[in-house]
C-alpha cells in the first residue's frame, strides 16, 4: 500500500522518468555535494555510519580525522567505488551519483587523486597527461583521437605548472615519488573538475614541494571545488580553510582549524582519554 | 509286402494304445506316465498329480522337464530320457539311471503333450517340492519363479510355509507372493484387504499386480484402492530414485571435491594457480598402480598403503615445483599459470617415457566391489560408498590440519599477510613450501581414489584441471567449506541433469551455469570477507 | 601515409613486414622452379608456410589482448576454430553431390546420421560470401556476448583465464557431440575446392598461402594501429591500473569488450584460412590446450611487441613440425620446458632481448 502511495506521490516525477546522467550541473543553490545519511557497513562494521557533508561551490574543504574514520571509503561513495547501504548523494541538486557508474561520474565532473599516487606507469609523463585530458572518452571516439592544437597547448600548460616540462617524455614508472604526486595532481587538471577529491596530496613530499602545493590547491579552490584529505596538520593549516573532522563514520565537528582544535571532542578524540 | 505296410500302419494306428507303456523299473512312475500318455487332458492331470505324489527322489526334476518340455521317452525300449544335443546328434540320456543309449532322429523321442492348466499345476508341483529344498538358494528361486504366476490357493500354502521359513530373503519373498495371491482372492473384501497388504512392497510383482487390479478389475472398490496404492508405491519408487540420483551426484561429487580439494589449499590460501594439479592427481594414481606391481597378491593392502605412499609422492614433487619454480614467480599469477602449465606437460611426457602411453590395469580390492541392495529398488555400489566416505575423511583431516596445527596456523597467518607473519618469526618460504607440498600430497591422495573409479592413463589429470578450479572458484577462493558444498553441489546437479539432458550436455549445461555464476558472484558462494578481499 | 605513421617507431614491425613481403614473392617463385633444383619449395612446405602464417595471426590477437590489455585469454582457441568452422561449413558445402553419398545437400556425416533435411544453421553456407561473414560473426559474437558478461561483472585476472578455458572446454565437449550438427567426433574433412579452385592443386595451395600472407599484414598493421591510437594508449592503461582508468572516465567494459571482440575475428579469420590449408576441422581444436600453446608462442616471442608474437608462433611451430618428425617423444617435454624456462628466466621474450640491446646501446 505504502509502495502504491510512493508510487502516486505528486511532488514527484516517475523514477524512471528521471535522466540517469543530466547534462550541465545545477549549482543553483550553490551546493556541489550532497551527501545525506549515509551509512555503508563492511561485515557488520559499520565505516560509514548515517555521515551528512555538504559542499559549497567553488569551496575548499579540508577533512581530517584518525585512522579508520572513513576519510577513504567516503571518497569511494564519491566516486562509484563503494555503494552506500543507506542515505543519498547528489552532485549539484541534479545529478544522483548512486545511480551512475565510475566512469559516468568521473565524466560528470568529480576527479580523485588516490592516497597511494597511481599513474600509468608504462606511459610517458605526457601520455598520462593526455589520457587523463577531458573531452569525449567512447570507444570510437578515442580510437580516432588525435592532439588538436589547443589540446597540446593546455597539456603544456599542466605540465609547466606542475613541473615536469623537462621530464614530459620520461616513462611514469621512472618519476620520483614526488613526482607521481604532482603528476597525479596535473592529471586531475587535466581532467578540469567541478570537484575534485585530494587523498593526501602532501605525502612523500619536501617542505618546498609542499608550499606549492598549497598554493597550487588555493589557486584551483573558487573556479573548482577542492576536498582536502590530510594527516599533516601543518599543511592543512597552511590551507586555511573550513575543516571538517571524520570519527568512526560521521561528521564530529566541523569549522575553521582554530575552532576545530579547540573542541574537546576532537582533543579527546586524537589524544584519547 | 503289402502285408508287411499293412502291418505297419495298424502298429502306426494302434501305438499310442499299447506300445506307449513305459517301464522305468518303479510301479508308481509307470503308473503316473501311463496317464500322462492319455489323450484326455483330465487323465494327465490326473497323472501329474500321481507323479508329484509319488515321493521319488527324481520327481522335482521329472516335472520340470516335462513343463519345459525336455523329458521324453524312448519307444525303443520305453525309457524316460532326456534328449540332449551333441555333435553328432541328439543323445538320449536315460532320465533315472543317467544311461546314454546313443544317437536317435528326432522323431524316436515322445513328447509329453501339456495344456495351460497342466503346466500351471507343474509348475506350482515343482515349485512346491523346490520350496522345501534345504539350500534357502534354491527356496528362493522357487519362490521368485512363481512370481509371475500367482494363483488364489498359493496363499494358504505360503501363509504355511511361511511360519517354518528362517531364511529372511526367501520370508520376504513368501509373504509377497501371498499377499499377490490374496490379491487375486475370488472376494473383492479379501482382495482390498491384501491391498493394504502390499502397501508398503517395492517389488516389480507387486506393482504388476496392482495395475492389473487397477485395471481390469470387476470391483470398482478393489480398482480405486489399487489405484491409491499403486499411486503410493511409485511416489516411493521416485522418491527411492531420487536417493539413488543424489547418492550418485553425491560420490562424482566427491570425486570433484577430492580433485579440489588440494588446489583449494594452493589455489585458495596461497593464490597459487597450479595449472600442474591434475598431474599430481596422475602421479598419485600411478603410485597406486607401482604398488600394486609390487604387491600383486594383495590388492586391498596395496591400496590402503598407496594413500601414504601418494601423499608422499605427490607431496614431494610438489614441493619440488614449488622451490624449483614457483617461488620464484610469488605476485605473478598470470607467469605461474604458464610454468606450471609447462610443468604439467613434462610430467604427462615422464610417465608417457617411463611407464607406457596406454592406460594402465588397476583392479579393484574386493572390498570396494559389490552393492549394497537396500531394497528392490535402491541398491548403492560399495566403491561409490566408499569415495565419499573417503571424501569426507579427507576433508576432515585436512580440516583439522589447517585448524588447530601450528602449521595449520602459520599457513593462515602467511595467507593473510605475509609481512607481518615474517615479522612475527613465521619462516614463510618454509611455510609456503609446506603448504605446497599439503595440497599436492592430497592430490596424490585424490589419485588412489580415482584410480579405482576410471582409467588411469597419462591423460588423466588434465580431464580433472578444469573442473578442479570450476569447484574451487564456485566454491569461494580461500575457503575450504566453500570446496566441499561447491564440490558436491556440482556433482549433484550433474546427475540431476544427466537423465534428461546426456551426461556430456549435463557436463556443458554446468559449465556454462559456472561460467554465468562467476559472472554474478564473482567471488564464489562463499566469499571471504573484509575489506582485504575488497580490490 | 597511413601504413608509414603506423609503423613509425616499430623498427621490429617494419623488419617483419619486409620480410613477411619478400617470403611472399620468394615463395610462389621457388615453388615454380623445376622439382629438381636444389632451392625447390615443395608444395608440402608451401602449405606448412601458409599454416605457420595462420598461427602468427592467431598469436597476434592473442598478444592483442594479453601484452596490451592484460586478458590472458585461454580460449582463444575457441575462436580460431569457430572461424576454421564456419569456412569447413561452406567448403562442406561445396562439395555437394561428389560426396561419399551423393547427396547434392546433406554433408555425408548427415546422411550417415540418418538426417532428412539441412539444419537451420546450415543454411547460407554455400555461399562464399556468407560464410566469410560468419568468420568473423561467429567469434564476434561469442567473444562479444562472453566479453559482455564477464568485464561487466568485473572478472578479472586469473578468474578470467579459468572462466576462457573454461569456456572453449565446453565447446569442446558440445562440438563432440553428433546432435550439434557439426560432424561430431570427426568433424568436418574432405573437402574438394574453394571458391571453384580445387584443393588439391598448387596453385590453389600458393594462393592460399599467399591469402594468409597478406592476412597477417592486415591483420597486424591493423593491430599496431590500434595499439598506436589513443585507444590503445587507454588499453595499456587498463592493464596496469585498472581502477584509475576508470576514475579518468573511461568507460573500461567497453574499451575491453570492443578489443576482446576485434581480436576473436582476428582469431576467427586465422582459423578460416587454417582449415582449406590443413583440409581439416574438429572438436580438438577447441582444447584448452591449443589456447595455451598459443600464449607460450606470444610469451616466448615477447609479450606485448606484436611481432615477437608472430615470432614466437612461427619459431615454436616450426621446432614443433622439426621435434615431432625427429624426436616425438621429447616434443612435450621441451614444450614444457620452454614454459618453464621463458616465464622464470624470459620473462620479455625473444623481442625483449633484442630491445634490451637496443636500450642499452641507445
Amino acid at each position: 500500500m505504502s509502495a502504491v502511495q510512493e508510487f502516486f506521490r505528486r511532488d514527484r516525477v516517475f523514477d524512471f522518468m528521471v535522466p540517469k546522467v543530466v547534462d550541465g550541473l545545477d549549482l543553483s543553490h550553490g551546493t556541489v555535494l550532497y551527501m545525506e545519511d549515509v551509512s555503508v557497513a563492511f561485515d557488520g562494521f559499520k565505516a560509514i555510519n548515517n555521515l551528512n557533508f555538504y559542499v559549497n561551490a567553488g569551496e575548499l574543504r579540508c577533512l581530517i580525522g584518525p585512522n579508520g574514520a572513513g576519510k577513504t571509503t567516503m571518497m569511494d561513495i564519491i566516486t562509484g567505488k563503494t555503494r552506500p547501504d543507506t542515505g543519498t548523494c547528489w552532485f549539484g541538486s541534479r545529478m544522483n551519483l548512486l545511480q551512475m557508474s565510475e566512469p559516468e561520474i568521473a565524466q560528470a565532473g568529480i576527479g580523485r587523486k588516490f592516497q597511494k599516487p597511481t599513474v600509468f606507469e608504462y606511459h610517458s609523463v605526457y601520455e598520462n597527461l593526455e589520457l587523463a585530458m577531458a573531452g569525449p572518452k567512447g570507444v570510437w571516439r578515442t580510437l580516432r583521437a588525435r592532439l588538436s592544437a589547443p589540446e597540446r597547448e593546455r597539456i603544456d600548460e599542466v605540465l609547466n605548472l606542475i613541473g615536469l616540462s623537462d621530464e614530459a617524455q620520461r616513462i611514469a614508472g621512472a618519476l620520483s615519488h614526488g613526482q607521481k604526486q604532482w603528476l597525479e595532481i596535473g592529471m586531475l587538471l587535466m581532467q578540469n573538475p567541478l570537484l575534485l577529491l585530494v587523498d593526501e596530496p602532501a605525502a612523500g613530499m619536501t617542505h618546498q614541494e609542499m608550499d606549492r602545493t598549497v598554493e597550487l590547491l588555493t589557486s584551483l579552490a573558487g573556479e573548482h571545488s577542492v576536498v582536502v584529505v590530510e594527516h599533516d596538520m601543518d599543511f592543512v593549516r597552511a590551507l586555511n580553510s573550513r575543516v571538517t573532522v571524520l570519527h568512526q563514520g560521521s561528521v564530529l565537528a566541523e569549522g575553521s582549524m582554530d575552532q576545530v582544535q579547540g573542541d574537546p571532542k576532537v582533543v579527546e578524540v586524537y589524544l584519547g582519554e | 509286402m503289402l502285408r508287411l505296410l499293412m502291418t505297419l500302419l495298424t502298429l502306426c494306428l494302434i501305438s499310442p494304445l499299447y506300445a506307449a507303456e513305459i517301464a522305468t523299473g518303479d510301479t508308481t512312475l509307470d503308473a503316473a506316465f501311463e496317464q500322462l500318455l492319455d489323450r484326455n487332458f483330465d487323465v494327465k492331470e490326473q497323472g501329474v498329480a500321481a507323479l508329484a505324489a509319488s515321493g521319488h527322489p527324481k520327481t522335482g526334476d521329472l516335472l520340470r522337464g516335462i513343463l519345459e518340455g525336455e523329458l521324453r521317452y524312448l519307444k525303443e525300449n520305453s525309457r524316460l530320457v532326456w534328449m540332449r544335443p551333441g555333435a553328432d546328434g541328439d543323445h538320449a540320456i536315460d532320465a533315472l539311471t543317467g544311461d546314454d543309449y546313443g544317437v536317435f532322429s528326432s522323431r524316436k523321442f515322445k513328447k509329453f503333450a501339456i495344456n495351460n492348466t497342466m503346466r500351471g499345476r507343474l509348475r506350482t508341483f515343482a515349485a512346491e517340492r523346490e520350496l522345501h529344498d534345504p539350500d534357502p538358494a534354491v527356496r528362493l528361486r522357487a519362490v521368485n519363479a512363481m512370481l509371475d504366476d500367482v494363483q488364489p490357493e498359493h496363499a494358504a500354502l505360503f501363509s504355511g510355509l511361511l511360519d517354518k521359513e528362517q531364511d529372511p530373503a526367501v520370508r520376504e519373498a513368501m509373504s509377497e507372493v501371498v499377499a499377490l495371491a490374496r490379491l487375486s482372492a475370488d472376494d473383492s473384501a479379501q482382495r482390498r484387504h491384501a491391498i493394504t497388504e502390499v502397501a508398503d512392497s517395492l517389488s516389480p510383482a507387486v506393482r504388476n499386480g496392482l495395475t492389473r487390479l487397477a485395471k481390469n478389475d470387476p470391483d470398482e472398490g478393489v480398482r480405486a484402492d489399487a489405484a491409491a496404492a499403486l499411486k503410493k508405491i511409485e511416489d516411493k519408487v521416485r522418491l527411492y530414485g531420487h536417493v539413488e540420483t543424489l547418492f550418485f551426484g553425491l560420490s562424482a561429487g566427491s570425486v570433484l571435491v577430492l580433485a579440489a580439494i588440494g588446489l583449494a589449499i594452493t589455489f585458495g590460501v596461497m593464490g597459487v594457480i597450479n595449472m600442474a594439479h591434475g598431474e599430481l592427481i596422475m602421479l598419485g594414481a600411478y603410485t597406486t598402480y607401482l604398488m600394486q606391481q609390487l604387491m600383486p597378491d594383495m590388492t586391498g593392502l596395496s591400496i590402503v598403503l598407496s594413500i601414504p605412499a601418494a601423499f608422499i609422492v605427490s607431496g614431494l614433487a610438489g614441493i619440488a615445483i614449488e622451490r624449483g619454480i614457483i617461488r620464484f614467480l610469488y605476485g605473478r599469477p598470470l607467469e605461474t599459470l604458464l610454468a606450471t602449465f609447462g610443468v604439467s606437460l613434462v610430467l604427462q611426457q615422464l610417465v608417457r617415457s617411463a611407464i607406457s602411453s596406454q592406460n594402465v590395469p588397476v583392479s579393484n580390492p574386493e572390498f570396494l566391489s559389490g552393492l549394497w541392495q537396500i531394497n528392490s529398488v535402491l541398491a548403492l555400489t560399495y566403491n561409490r560408498l566408499y569415495i565419499f566416505i573417503f571424501c569426507l575423511l579427507v576433508f576432515a583431516g585436512l580440516y583439522v590440519v589447517l585448524k588447530y596445527t601450528r602449521l595449520g596456523l602459520q599457513v593462515r597467518a602467511v595467507s593473510q599477510n605475509r609481512s607481518m607473519a615474517r615479522a612475527m618469526g613465521v619462516r614463510s618460504a618454509r611455510v609456503d613450501a609446506l603448504t605446497f607440498g599439503l595440497g599436492s600430497g592430497i592430490a596424490g591422495i585424490a589419485g588412489v581414489a580415482l584410480s579405482q573409479l576410471t582409467n588411469v592413463g597419462p591423460n588423466l589429470g588434465q580431464s580433472y584441471i578444469v573442473d578442479s578450479f570450476m569447484v574451487v572458484v564456485f566454491g569461494g577462493v580461500g575457503n575450504l567449506w566453500g570446496t566441499l558444498i561447491g564440490g558436491l553441489g556440482l556433482g549433484i546437479a550433474n546427475k540431476v541433469m544427466e537423465p534428461w539432458a546426456g551426461a556430456v550436455l549435463a557436463k556443458i549445461l554446468v559449465l556454462v551455469f559456472i561460467i554465468l555464476f562467476i559472472q554474478k558472484r564473482p567471488r564464489g558462494l562463499f566469499p571471504q570477507k573484509g575489506r582485504a578481499a575488497e580490490g | 601515409m597511413f601504413l608509414l605513421r603506423t609503423l613509425k617507431g616499430d623498427h621490429g614491425g617494419k623488419v617483419f613486414l619486409l620480410t613477411l613481403l619478400a617470403v611472399m614473392i620468394a615463395v610462389p617463385v621457388l615453388n615454380g622452379l623445376p622439382a629438381d633444383n636444389p632451392l625447390y619449395l615443395s608444395t608440402y612446405t608451401v602449405t606448412l608456410l601458409g599454416k605457420y602464417l595462420t598461427y602468427a595471426l592467431l598469436a597476434v590477437a592473442v598478444d592483442l589482448v594479453w601484452g596490451y590489455l592484460g586478458i590472458l585469454s585461454l580460449g582463444h582457441s575457441a575462436f580460431f576454430a569457430l572461424g576454421g568452422y564456419a569456412m569447413g561449413m561452406y567448403l562442406m558445402r561445396q562439395i555437394g553431390e561428389r560426396g561419399v553419398y551423393g547427396n547434392p545437400l546433406l554433408p555425408d556425416f548427415m546422411v550417415f546420421l540418418n538426417w532428412q533435411e539441412l539444419p537451420w544453421f546450415w543454411h547460407g553456407f554455400d555461399q562464399f560470401w556468407f560464410a566469410a561473414l560468419m568468420v568473423f560473426l561467429a567469434p564476434g559474437i561469442l567473444a562479444f556476448v562472453f566479453g559482455w558478461l564477464a568485464f561487466r561483472s568485473r572478472v578479472t585476472g586469473v578468474y578470467l583465464s579459468i572462466i576462457t578455458q573454461a569456456l572453449t572446454y565446453a565447446l569442446m565437449l558440445a562440438f563432440f557431440r553428433n546432435e550439434m550438427g557439426f560432424g561430431g567426433n570427426n568433424g568436418l574433412t574432405d573437402f574438394k575446392d574453394i571458391l571453384g579452385f580445387s584443393l588439391q592443386s598448387d596453385s590453389t595451395r600458393i594462393g592460399l598461402f599467399l591469402a594468409s600472407g597478406i592476412a597477417l599484414a592486415l591483420g597486424y598493421i591493423s593491430c599496431r594501429a590500434l595499439v598506436k591510437s589513443r585507444l590503445g594508449r587507454v588499453a595499456v592503461a587498463i592493464r596496469d591500473t585498472e581502477d584509475r582508468t576508470r576514475f579518468i572516465g573511461y568507460k573500461v567494459e567497453h574499451v575491453k569488450l570492443a578489443i576482446f571482440t576485434f581480436s576473436a575475428m582476428l582469431a576467427g579469420v586465422a582459423g578460416a584460412l587454417y582449415v582449406p590449408q590443413v583440409g581439416i576441422i574438429n572438436p580438438g581444436e577447441f582444447q584448452p590446450l591449443n589456447s595455451i600453446e598459443v600464449v607460450i608462442w606470444v610469451a616466448i616471442g615477447g609479450r606485448a611487441t606484436l611481432y615477437g608474437a608472430v615470432l614466437g608462433a612461427i619459431g615454436v611451430n616450426y621446432a614443433k613440425t622439426w621435434f615431432t618428425a625427429a624426436f616425438p617423444e621429447v616434443w612435450l617435454f621441451a614444450l614444457g620446458g620452454l614454459f618453464v624456462l621463458v616465464t622464470l628466466l624470459l620473462p620479455r621474450g625473444i623481442a625483449g632481448l633484442w630491445r634490451r640491446r637496443q636500450e642499452s646501446a641507445a
